[in-house]
């Protein structure tokens, strides 16, 4: 019981990647500006970097959210 | 396919017998030149020499060069020079502590061999929802990931027997997931690191008579990121990494700053008299996986081992039915 939540955690990280591929194919795949000449591949990676880095730290906001209430409750931090 | 057979099990046997053999004279060479450290979870001053790298990366290049004269492929160059430049920034690490922007620094220069042999495919693989082409972004995922697996085996390796041992099992797991993707190759480039891993276990068990150091727990979490990359499987890769992964996560949002645990002086567990672990109740402390495991009941250096080896068996076991989701499109 005392280590389950630790297996918990892993887990809800195993679910957020696979949501966080979901939102990255879904929205980052799509993503195409054109009309920029020979600059178009680098405005579309920096878009899609910004964009990346949006989801990442959204992806480590609600971890650490978790992580806070999993274990302060389990573990009393 | 059956061509592959012989290539895999001579790198195999010349991986783990090349680390079995070489790692007795490397503790006495070690022994002799005083490289020897205080083991702080046992009673009295039990010392033990570090670091294993040489011998890790011994085995890691001997096994890789027998798969090239087989295979000439390019991907286990960029493995091989990978690796070995990991070793480096962790071999001058153990020698002289440097500051906590070394490591980072160094592995993504360590990286550059993977981009420069174009060993990469820039489409990042995801289950269920197919691919995404990042041409550029993927780059920084490239000096990512060989920075983070790099950092988070050393980082793990917080007892004895630990670093190596995980290393088998999220290793094991990864050879499968390659299996499982039909991407032979890569599969056989990798069975080298649970081989030379599970031969370093041997003397790296409890009770350890040698520590990887940096060079070692560098050279091993580098080693696994080139396959993930040059294989394709970075997804996978992560998810059988997820107690280390954990860990170092637990450090970053605890400490709030990339910096080297030796720099920190508040330790997240201490020992009870009879040498068992136990959470300290400093709130200064960092947190830590070590420190979570033991939080409520003290435990045994053994016992948790054996938890970390199971976190990582359960890691290992999603990481492998991500490799089969990976053959379905929603």
């Amino acid at each position: 019981m005392m280590h389950g939540s630790l297996f918990g955690f892993l887990f809800l990280m195993w679910v957020l990647i696979i949501i966080g591929g979901a939102i990255a194919v879904i929205i980052l795949g799509p993503i195409s500006i054109s009309g920029y000449g020979e600059f178009d591949p680098w405005i579309n990676s920096i878009v899609k970097g910004v964009v990346a880095i949006g989801l990442s730290i959204l992806w480590v906001l609600i971890l650490a959210k978790m992580k806070n209430l999993i274990f302060r409750k389990t573990f009393n931090f | 396919m059956i061509e592959l057979i012989i290539p895999a099990v001579v790198s195999c046997v010349v991986a783990f017998f090349t680390v079995y053999f070489m790692t007795p004279p490397l503790i006495k060479y070690l022994h002799k030149k005083n490289l020897a450290v205080k083991d702080i979870h046992k009673p009295g001053d039990v010392m033990v020499v570090r670091p294993g790298g040489p011998a890790i990366i011994a085995g890691i290049i001997t096994s890789e060069i027998v798969l090239y004269a087989f295979l000439q492929m390019n991907e286990i160059l960029a493995i091989l020079i990978t690796s070995f430049l990991a070793f480096v920034v962790g071999y001058v690490d153990d020698r002289k502590v440097m500051g906590g922007w070394f490591k980072p620094l160094g592995l993504a220069l360590a990286a550059l061999p993977i981009i420069f042999l174009g060993t990469y495919d820039s489409d990042l693989a995801f289950p269920l929802f197919g691919a995404v082409q990042i041409p550029i972004l993927y780059l920084a995922i490239i000096f990512f990931m060989i920075i983070i697996t790099g950092n988070t085996i050393n980082s793990i390796d917080v007892a004895n027997g630990i670093a190596s041992g995980f290393m088998v099992i999220a290793s094991l797991s990864l050879s499968v997931a390659l299996f499982i993707l039909q991407n032979y190759e890569i599969a056989i480039a990798s069975l080298p690191l649970i081989f030379v891993s599970l031969a370093f276990y041997k003397y790296h068990k409890i009770p350890s008579k040698i520590f990887p150091g940096d060079s070692g727990a560098l050279t091993l979490g580098v080693m696994y990121g080139a396959i993930a990359i040059v294989g394709q499987v970075e997804v996978i890769a992560a998810i059988a990494l997820l107690p280390a992964i954990l860990n170092s996560f637990l450090f970053l949002a605890s400490v709030k700053k990339i910096v080297d645990h030796r720099e920190l002086n508040e330790k997240p567990v201490e020992l009870t008299s009879d040498f068992k672990l136990k959470a300290t109740k400093n709130k200064k402390a960092r947190i830590s996986l070590v420190r979570l495991i033991v939080a409520n009941t003290p435990l045994s250096e053994k016992e948790v081992g054996t938890v970390i080896f199971k976190l990582a068996l359960f890691s290992a076991g999603l990481a492998i039915i991500t490799a089969f989701m990976m053959e379905f499109r929603i």
